[in-house]
């Protein structure tokens, strides 16, 4: 009888994914890129505001310690979404359904490579912008590693949504990967306080862990406070949503057993 | 011992009935076939007893225990082979065997998968990417993959679609020459009926989502006064020359 929670069977979904890795290194190097030019561009932009901003310049280095960050929630669901993705470009799902592999240990496995993959794509791009920009996220010390577990649980939960949705939908929902993060980048207050938003739209940027995040993150740089309210709610935000995420995927994957979609789909 | 007890198992998608009330025993350790045309349900009858699919009603237990409720009891020691399914395309079958043999808690794997290359010719192409390979070269990798566990049930769909003769021939000398030395259980949905004559010790025939006869080929054949299997499923697709008392 198989174990009701395998580290072995997650172990080798994880290798699944790290053995494509191993033999790309375009995707590699894909991983790094966009979070290497995102930076750079706005440490440009940082640079001319500068100048010409009174509140960037108490704070040099605040857009792209930002736009780093940001790059952690995008990298984690996206993480999420492309290892899902994968099962489904490969038609390896019927497989995988018939092995003693369980859902959840499904979606553990997805949650790792998650968390490989944002190392692999933020990191250079932070190491990078210290000899760029002489800013290292880093000095924001033992802080900066709660607001990255923040924000990569909130782009597990959110990577969990978009592969149910392309569970339930198949592969024409797959962009939803890409794009369905962006809907919350307004509200997340990535680069502008939430009070900036108008009054009736704050409430639900509230309702969102990376509000919370960002808005420790500026306490954080500009204050020099750490900011626990914030943590706490960003990290029993994370909580819900996550436990959300991964009931409506598991919810999914019973609707395809109910539907027969498993032993089918794919490209 | 029976393998597979099936018990009034329907499914329906919506207004369509695919399988109708089913019920059929299959031995431990003997092959059989699920023939049918297309539409017919093999394929969706082939699901449930992977617990890929949930019935709409009835029951299924699969080496003693119930399909529904307790399949990851059963998983580890069954195995599935469908054309329709791939592995990986860019990881080595090598990485891919790896890969499932951990899934499957195979004790030994590199010895396990270094047997399996050498039984099942895969030598030459071991460390290449499986989806670089021969149609011929893809079944014999995902046989390996089937076999990893040695499973005492193997389900197979369509085992033999798309390849040539020879290599079809040696896919079926294999499947018999396993069953011989393990005992495992085979059940396999074909339209292949040189394939079910040769392989086959019981035959299900299914039709418009019911099993509309049932028996040994050699039985089925001399119950329809034909000569081959084939003739059988043409005369039962065709609604011809019906038998007087079915079995």
């Amino acid at each position: 009888m198989s174990e009701v929670f395998s580290p072995r069977r997650v172990g080798a979904m994880c290798l699944r994914h790290l053995y494509i890795l191993k033999g790309s290194w375009p995707r590699l190097l894909e991983m790094a890129y966009w979070p290497a030019i995102n930076m750079v561009v706005w440490g440009f932009t940082s640079q001319f505001f500068a100048g010409h901003s009174t509140w960037v310049a108490q704070a040099g280095g605040i857009l792209i310690g930002a736009v780093l960050l940001w790059d952690v929630m995008f990298r984690g669901n996206l993480g999420v979404a492309l290892s899902f993705l994968e099962e489904m470009w490969s038609r390896n799902l019927g497989h995988l359904s018939v092995s003693p592999l369980r859902p959840y240990e499904l979606v553990a496995s997805m949650l790792c490579m998650s968390l490989i993959r944002t190392v692999i794509g933020v990191l250079p791009a932070a190491l990078l912008a210290i000899p760029l920009y002489h800013y290292s996220i880093f000095s924001l010390g033992l802080p900066l590693l709660a607001f990255w577990m923040s924000l990569m649980v909130s782009g597990w939960a959110m990577g969990l949504a978009v592969s149910a949705m392309v569970l339930r939908f198949g592969l024409g929902a797959e962009s939803l990967a890409w794009v369905m993060i962006f809907a919350m980048a307004p509200l997340a207050g990535i680069y502008y306080p939430i009070a900036t938003l108008p009054v009736w739209l704050q409430p639900l940027a509230w309702a969102l862990p990376p509000a919370h995040v960002f808005e420790g993150m500026r306490a954080l740089v500009f204050d020099g406070v750490l900011r626990l309210d914030l943590l706490a709610s960003a990290m029993a935000l994370d909580a819900l949503y996550l436990s959300l995420g991964a009931a409506v995927f598991l919810w999914s994957w019973h609707g395809a057993r109910t539907r027969g979609a498993l032993l089918n789909m794919g490209e | 011992m029976t393998a597979i007890q099936v018990r009034s198992l329907s499914k329906s998608f919506g207004p369509v009935l695919a399988v109708n009330d089913v019920s059929f025993d299959i031995a431990a350790g003997s092959t059989t076939a699920l023939l049918g045309g297309n539409g017919a349900g093999k394929t969706t009858t082939l699901s449930m007893l992977l617990g890929l699919l949930l019935p709409s009603a009835g029951s299924i237990r699969v080496l003693g225990e119930d399909m529904v409720r307790h399949r990851y009891r059963v998983l580890p020691r069954l195995n599935f082979s469908s054309p329709y399914v791939d592995l990986p395309h860019r990881l080595s079958v090598r990485q891919n065997l790896t890969v499932y043999g951990h899934l499957y808690g195979v004790a030994g794997l590199k010895a396990r998968i270094a047997e399996l290359t050498d039984e099942l010719e895969l030598g030459d192409f071991i460390d290449r990417p499986s989806g670089k390979l021969s149609a011929g070269q893809k079944t014999r990798v995902a046989l390996a993959k089937a076999l990893l566990n040695k499973p005492q049930l193997l389900l197979l769909d369509e085992p033999t679609a798309s390849l040539d003769p020879d290599t079809a021939d040696w896919v079926r000398h294999y499947f018999q020459s396993y069953r011989r030395r393990t005992g495992a259980t085979i059940v396999l949905a074909s339209h292949n009926m040189t394939e079910v004559e040769r392989m086959c010790d019981h035959v299900l025939i299914m039709k418009l989502g019911r099993i509309v006869d049932q028996g040994s080929p050699a039985a089925l054949i001399e119950r329809f006064g034909r000569a081959t299997m084939e003739e059988v499923f043409l005369d039962i697709a065709r609604d011809r020359q019906r038998p007087e008392n079915p079995a």
